[in-house]
């Protein structure tokens, strides 16, 4: 999230798509129901009708996978009819930048495309500079190559009839919805964006959210109190489990992980610093090598020196365009590349999409370390409906994990804010956290190394790592150290002492810090301010509900992220009823500046301090598929022709072959025409794998349906309370029929286009209670993320004619 | 210092309550402040945060005798103001089911049961399994001849239940052993 929970009150107008956060994340709902209270227009684009609906201001049904054309008409709405925040669009974001001769456009391909490789020569998209490397701008926006212009005319296209026949949303809602959000376009209204993995878990899900970033810009909607876009992350620390980057391509604090080409830490830093020439640019990531030697300071200490390159090439390395995340990993395993393996606290076998191929994939292992709280699909595979465990090779070790209230340590929620949790109890019967597990495991792994030597030992041998796992003391390293006495400035500081925040983070090995953005949590004066449990505020921060006392939040306990941008150039919020900060008497007040730097009028600095060119980016030249987002189908669609172009899916997303389950349909496959979409419950937590064990949870949502129309149950023949087989070209699912209006069939392209939904949390270790609905969906992927395309592939429905699941 | 706002509800319940009860003529406040008390009496309070989406709500788990006996939402996190949802009000019953794992269980390769081990040939059994691998699979040099120092046969998934110290751990530990097969729920 830019901005945080309690900050959604603050909004003028709350636009909730791809999340059903009534139900998925119930309490933010809270906030969403305060801005409603103060007079807040709350919107709720999604295929289905569900609480969060019922309690908007309106409910507008969408074709699941039609979000970019969706937004995109939104976004020409707003050009057209001229609702941006002129002033904010033209000093805050990249409008005015002119966009090279190379870029262009044409039938669904930007320019540079590379058929055979599936991949864009990104190259081709970049900026026009002058001599000295200064982006050329025109502030009068009249060049036809400035961003404003290329913008207007990348969404000429997204015309209201042509949005309405691929959304299946009538003229009506669209005009409905872009009226009451485009409003939010003036200095003293604010619009938030609030969505969740409806919207990342497509094919074009990175576009989704790029699309909402080009909207609020335009409506100057970042930086403000009930602005922003936010994303309602589904798990309890994805937040802090992504800075600390459980992710194959990253290594903690956002930095690539390196690759082969990459040879030294020198020519790391030269590919991975961005630079500009601009002096009013703050361009943070320019201090990048700064925290990648405080990460191979905290990880190796003292075996880390200048002279090794702080032991970089003990760092593994991917070679160029290597995939290894759950997508690849899956294909490999199901190829039997993969030997062995560890997973804690996961349940692919159920959450993962394609999951007969994932199940199967498990089969092919040697041995399986498994950290978990309970037994659930994936730990006992082996003995799945249909599988004879006899003929399964796989070790397996099953590790009882201690749960959240036996252990202690910091999480961070969706809003950045970073927060203590102590142990209540000791860990029931011989159970262990998780983080005990690592440290056993790696213990005598080191232990054999040391003794027996073996494949490059320093690799291993050369880390810093705990022999012991206590919490608190991993706090402090993730915080940071002077690794030697030094003078910073006219202020010294001592080895051994907490670094107080990340600007003083050094690029010499003077300093460690297992994750740069969490520098500043916890400092020599104040402690952990993880712990911190003060309420108190000033008026102002009062006024927009925050509290910056309360726990501690990255970055420098900053709560709205982008906040200059909430200010004009002299200091003074656009918004002086809600003011996130403000500049009074030579000095900033109210929440924590993106800086200390004065105000533009006095020489201080472009707002968007992480953009190379400081700038907001309507035109964004970094993504796998292009600079702005384009509409294309999911993989698979219902329609035969895509009328914004020739291109029907995205051409550079992500797919794998390694199995017959990698199958899909063809356009408009007659055999399955109906599109399925797949979510959470509030009564279980994502594939169900802990909360099917609380009695009152299973009891309230006891088995695996499927929702649809009455229209589309008429057609079939089904009646409410039917068991069904939902049937994909990957597998069939069995479910209990839910006929009910908050499903409505869609009208596509003259057509009509019905829709079910499932819920992807029933699965066959709970007899009786269904299996998994994700056998259904597809291996495809976003090609920047390659997060799977869950809510969107084709079925078909039938009675069931015998019942074994259920 | 501050009233904080449990505090100042705490103080306000037991005003409202003794109004409330007058009204009706019946003075059953001793009573229901007897049974109010009983639940929770003599046992030990800690903060904690329900494990499910990323609202992180805090809690207040009671404790006595060692064991879990009360999990209730915090009035004084700002975003849930002692709230919780049908997954956080079942955290006591989560935390003491009876279908938790405790114990390590073993499945041999083509065995149809689990069987207990204890922790110390769990996991000196999983270190040599991993050591065996990695020296066995190791890759020093790409196709290229390029250095590369990983290890592409052994995976590790998960988790964002872990706190922010324990994937500090694991994924230090996973880049020592020079995994890049290395994924989690942000992915799915």
């Amino acid at each position: 999230m830019t901005n945080h929970f309690t900050d959604i009150a603050n909004a003028d107008a709350v636009f909730i798509i791809g999340s059903n956060c009534a139900e998925h994340h119930p309490i933010s709902f809270r906030w969403v129901l305060k801005a409603k209270e103060k007079g807040a227009v709350v919107i709720h684009v999604d295929p289905k009708f569900s609480r969060t609906s019922s309690r908007s201001t309106f409910h507008v049904p969408l074709r699941s996978g039609t979000d970019i054309a969706f937004m995109g008409g939104l976004c020409k709405y707003i050009l057209d009819k001229k609702l941006y925040f002129a002033d904010y669009v033209l000093d805050y974001t990249n409008a005015s930048f002119l966009v090279g001769e190379k870029f262009s456009f044409k039938d669904g391909l930007f320019s540079g495309f590379d058929a055979a490789k599936k991949k864009y020569d990104k190259s081709q998209w970049a900026f026009e500079k002058d001599e000295k490397g200064m982006v050329k701008r025109d502030k009068t926006l009249q060049h036809p190559r400035c961003v404003i212009n290329v913008l207007k005319n990348h969404y000429e296209r997204y015309n209201l009839d042509t949005v309405s026949s691929v959304t299946g949303v009538s003229q009506e809602n669209l005009v409905k919805v872009y009226e009451a959000f485009a409003a939010t376009g003036k200095p003293n209204k604010a619009g938030t964006i609030l969505y969740a993995l409806g919207w990342t878990q497509h094919t074009v899900g990175v576009q989704n959210i790029r699309l909402a970033g080009i909207v609020q810009l335009l409506l100057g909607n970042f930086g403000v109190a009930g602005g922003g876009i936010n994303a309602l992350r589904g798990e309890p620390n994805v937040q802090g489990s992504t800075d600390h980057a459980l992710l194959y391509g990253y290594i903690p604090g956002y930095n690539n992980l390196p690759i082969s080409s990459w040879k030294t830490l020198e020519e790391y830093q030269k590919a991975n610093t961005p630079k500009t020439v601009d002096p009013l640019s703050v361009n943070w990531w320019g201090n990048r090598p700064k925290y990648i030697v405080s990460l191979l300071k905290g990880w190796f200490g003292e075996n880390a020196t200048k002279e090794n390159d702080f032991c970089y090439n003990l760092v593994p390395k991917l070679d160029p365009g290597q995939d290894c995340s759950h997508l690849f990993l899956f294909d490999r395993m199901y190829q039997k590349k993969i030997k062995g393996g560890f997973i804690f606290g996961h349940n692919p076998c159920q959450s993962f999409p394609n999951s007969n191929k994932v199940r199967k994939a498990f089969d092919n292992l040697d041995w399986l370390v498994v950290g978990e709280v309970f037994h659930n699909e994936t730990t006992d595979n082996f003995r799945r409906p249909g599988a004879d465990p006899k003929k399964c090779k796989t070790e397996i070790f099953l590790l009882p994990s201690a749960y959240r209230a036996e252990k202690e340590g910091t999480v961070s929620n969706s809003g950045r804010w970073h927060m203590w949790h102590y142990k209540a109890a000791e860990p029931l019967g011989q159970s262990k956290s998780m983080g005990d597990m690592f440290v056993g495991i790696m213990n005598r792994v080191r232990a054999l190394y040391s003794k027996e030597g073996g494949a490059l030992p320093e690799q291993i041998l050369n880390h810093d790592l705990p022999s012991k796992f206590v919490a608190e003391d991993i706090t402090k390293r993730i915080n940071g150290y002077f690794t030697r006495d030094i003078k910073i400035g006219d202020k010294e500081y001592k080895k051994g002492q907490l670094v107080p925040g990340f600007p003083l983070l050094q690029a010499d090995g003077s300093t460690s810090s297992l994750c740069w953005v969490y520098c500043g949590g916890y400092t020599e004066t104040e402690g952990n301010l993880a712990k911190r449990r003060d309420l108190t505020q000033t008026p102002m921060q009062a006024k927009i509900g925050l509290y910056p006392k309360f726990a501690w939040a990255w970055p420098m306990n900053r709560r709205v992220l982008y906040n200059r941008a909430s200010v004009d150039k002299n200091g003074n919020p656009f918004n002086p009823e809600k003011a996130v900060i403000a500049w009074q008497d030579g000095k900033w007040v109210g929440d924590v500046p993106d800086g200390p730097a004065k105000p533009m009028a006095q020489g201080g600095p472009y707002p968007f301090i992480m953009c190379t060119e400081g700038h907001g980016q309507l035109y964004g030249p970094g993504r796998e598929d292009g600079p702005m987002p384009e509409h294309y189908e999911p993989a698979e669609t219902p329609l035969t022709v895509n009328p914004f172009s020739a291109q029907m899916s995205n051409p550079c997303m992500k797919t794998v072959h390694g199995s017959e389950y990698d199958v899909l349909c063809k356009n408009g496959d007659p055999r399955f025409p109906i599109v399925l979409t797949t979510y959470n419950m509030t009564e279980h937590w994502c594939s169900g794998s802990e909360t099917r064990n609380g009695n009152g949870l299973l009891e309230a949502e006891p088995q695996q349906y499927v929702e649809m129309s009455p229209q589309l149950a008429a057609e079939k023949g089904i009646k409410n309370g039917d068991v069904v087989i939902v049937e994909s070209l990957r597998g069939k699912v069995e479910a209990v029929a839910m006929v009910t209006v908050r499903i409505r069939p869609f009208t596509v392209m003259g057509k009509t286009v019905h829709l079910v939904g499932m819920p992807f949390a029933f699965g066959w270790t709970k007899p009786k209670c269904g299996d998994a609905a994700n056998r259904l969906t597809t291996s495809v992927g976003d090609p920047n993320t390659t997060i799977p395309e869950y809510k969107a592939c084709l079925v078909n429905v039938k009675k069931a004619t015998k019942v074994t699941e259920l | 210092m501050s009233v904080s706002r449990r505090g100042f509800i705490k103080l306000l319940g037991a005003g409202t309550a003794c109004l409330g009860l007058s009204k009706l003529g019946i003075d059953l406040g001793p009573a229901r402040a007897y049974a109010a008390g009983l639940k929770i009496e003599g046992s030990k309070e800690s903060i904690s945060i329900c494990p499910f989406c990323a609202c992180c709500c805090n809690t207040l788990v009671h404790v006595k005798d060692g064991k879990i006996i009360n999990v209730e939402g915090d009035p004084d996190y700002p975003i849930s103001a002692g709230g919780l949802c049908a997954k956080g009000a079942a955290l006591k019953s989560l935390h003491t089911s009876p279908e938790r794992l405790t114990k390590p269980l073993y499945r041999a390769p083509g065995a149809t049961k689990w069987v207990e081990k204890d922790w110390d040939w769990m996991l000196d059994r999983i270190a040599r399994k991993v050591k065996d691998q990695r020296d066995k699979d190791f890759t020093l040099k790409n196709e290229s001849g390029v250095e590369v120092n990983r290890l592409e046969t052994v995976f590790s998934l998960g988790s964002s239940q872990m706190s922010n110290e324990e994937c500090s751990v694991a994924h230090q530990s996973l880049r020592c052993l020079g995994i890049v097969h290395m994924d989690h729920q942000a992915r799915v």
